[in-house]
């Protein structure tokens, strides 16, 4: 009865025009941050807002730091499901970085937020 | 603010279809039976009481630490709700904090909690919500602080229950080893411990379960649910009178099952959408004077020779 209740048109509508209406404002709280790293392929930013890590899965040579950079107004964390890397709580505007040595496929989590996954992809040049 | 009348609309009507009764709804157990009691009938009930009745609150969510834009100072707003507490006509027996005291798990965002519960004089009991298990022994800070049972012994990782007035109250830790796409943990150590605690009492023991994020799925896609919750369920379904106090979605939401009453607590902090009613679960920004209308204290009255139970919701403002 609870999934039918949201599975209303009516009800989705106006989920979609917050999710549309917020992540303008996101965009533009991850632009004020000062001392945002830029992105590049060795080192890609993974942007968390919303409860959502983005991109959730990014692809990366093998020595590239990635930098989780938190625009949302509570702290996540970023757990490795295989606990090869865990960050500390990362507030608003805070953020984690971890260079990645080892080919592989990284699946990790938000462990205040379980629901939220990502995937880090490590290949060789 | 369009935006925010569609929010609240579309909340009503959410509520409405989902049979969940608003804020400031007196729920009452009858024969086992749970019944919407109407002001008069609550007090009726209140009369017919016997001499042992007690009450006790629940607070939920302080968040000491948090200083956003919804609320700058979450210290202020908490002192609010003690002060709300004292003000009580009734002196209650306790207090119950369903969790995330703090917001990043520091010391010092525990001492001031500390601090300021102590103004109500009360004696406290603390279960962990997400954001108490943040320090580096993953919940070992919270444990040492809160995570005793009336004996003053920890249990697993600070699980316990205690009597008080012919009513069992099972405080449970749902928010530790959290698996990556899952929702609220209990764990199979922690069920196999409720199994034993629930063993000894009688079906008629009315029972008081306290866990920090709900162990109903009120809307798992935000994580607002407890994956073995069932488990815990059904080692209850025997007994005539199970209420269910949680915290974490930071509104009042009230859901009867069988002879299961849900209840989950305003937020003494900030407050939360209402489900799928947002692009996520964060704090949701209201209009600074009206944050107090949406965080609040709960007030539980037990009357015991008719099983009656009244769990009345109260904002800050
Ligand atoms: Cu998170």
């Amino acid at each position: 009865m609870l999934q039918q209740a949201f599975a209303s048109p009516r009800a989705l509508a106006v989920a979609l025009a917050l999710v549309l209406g917020t992540g303008a404002g996101a965009g533009a709280a991850l632009a004020a941050i000062p001392a945002a790293p830029p992105a590049t392929a060795s080192a890609p930013v993974v942007t968390i807002g919303n409860f959502t890590f983005g991109p959730m899965t990014i692809t990366v040579p093998v020595g590239a730091r990635v930098t989780w950079v938190n625009a949302d107004d509570v702290p996540h964390t970023v757990v490795a499901v295989d606990n090869s890397f865990r960050s500390k709580p990362i507030d608003s505007d805070e953020r984690f970085t971890f260079t990645f040595a080892k080919p592989g496929v990284y699946s990790y989590f938000c462990s205040l937020h379980p629901r939220m996954v990502g995937k880090v992809i490590v290949k060789r040049p | 603010m369009a935006d925010n009348e569609t929010v609240n609309e579309g909340r009503r009507g959410a509520l409405k279809c989902m049979a969940w009764a608003g804020t400031g709804v007196v729920w009452g157990l009858a024969g086992g039976l749970p019944v919407g009691l109407g002001a008069l009938d609550a007090e009726a009930a209140t009369r017919a009481a016997p001499a042992t009745p007690f009450t006790f609150v629940q607070v939920s969510d302080s968040h000491i630490g948090f200083a956003k834009p919804v609320n700058p100072d979450a210290r202020a707003t908490f002192r609010e709700a003690v002060a709300k507490i004292r003000a009580l006509p009734d002196r209650p027996a306790f207090i119950v904090h369903t969790g995330d005291v703090s917001q990043l798990s520091k010391d010092q965002e525990f001492d001031d909690a500390d601090q300021i519960i102590k103004e109500a004089g009360l004696p406290v009991f603390h279960v962990p919500g997400e954001h108490d298990v943040l320090d580096d022994g993953a919940g070992k800070a919270f444990l040492a602080r809160y995570g005793k049972d009336v004996d003053g012994g920890a249990r697993g990782a600070g699980w316990y229950s205690f009597d008080h007035a012919g009513v069992h109250f099972v405080a449970l830790v749902n928010v530790l080893n959290l698996k990556a796409g899952g929702l609220g943990s209990l764990g199979t150590e922690q069920l196999a411990w409720l199994k034993a605690d629930l063993h000894a009492r009688s079906a008629s023991t009315p029972i008081v379960v306290l866990a920090h994020i709900p162990l109903w799925s009120v809307y798992p896609d935000w994580g607002w649910g407890t994956d073995d919750g069932a488990q815990a369920l059904k080692l209850l379904a025997r007994f005539g009178s199970v209420t269910v106090l949680n915290g974490h979605i930071h509104q009042v939401l009230q859901k009867v099952e069988g002879r299961v009453a849900f209840h989950t607590a305003r937020s003494t902090a900030f407050p939360q959408p209402a489900p799928g009613q947002g692009p996520s679960p964060g704090p949701m920004k209201v209009p600074a004077e009206q944050l107090r209308s949406v965080l609040g204290v709960r007030q539980v009255d037990f009357v015991r020779a008719g099983q009656a139970l009244a769990v009345i919701d109260t904002p800050l403002a």
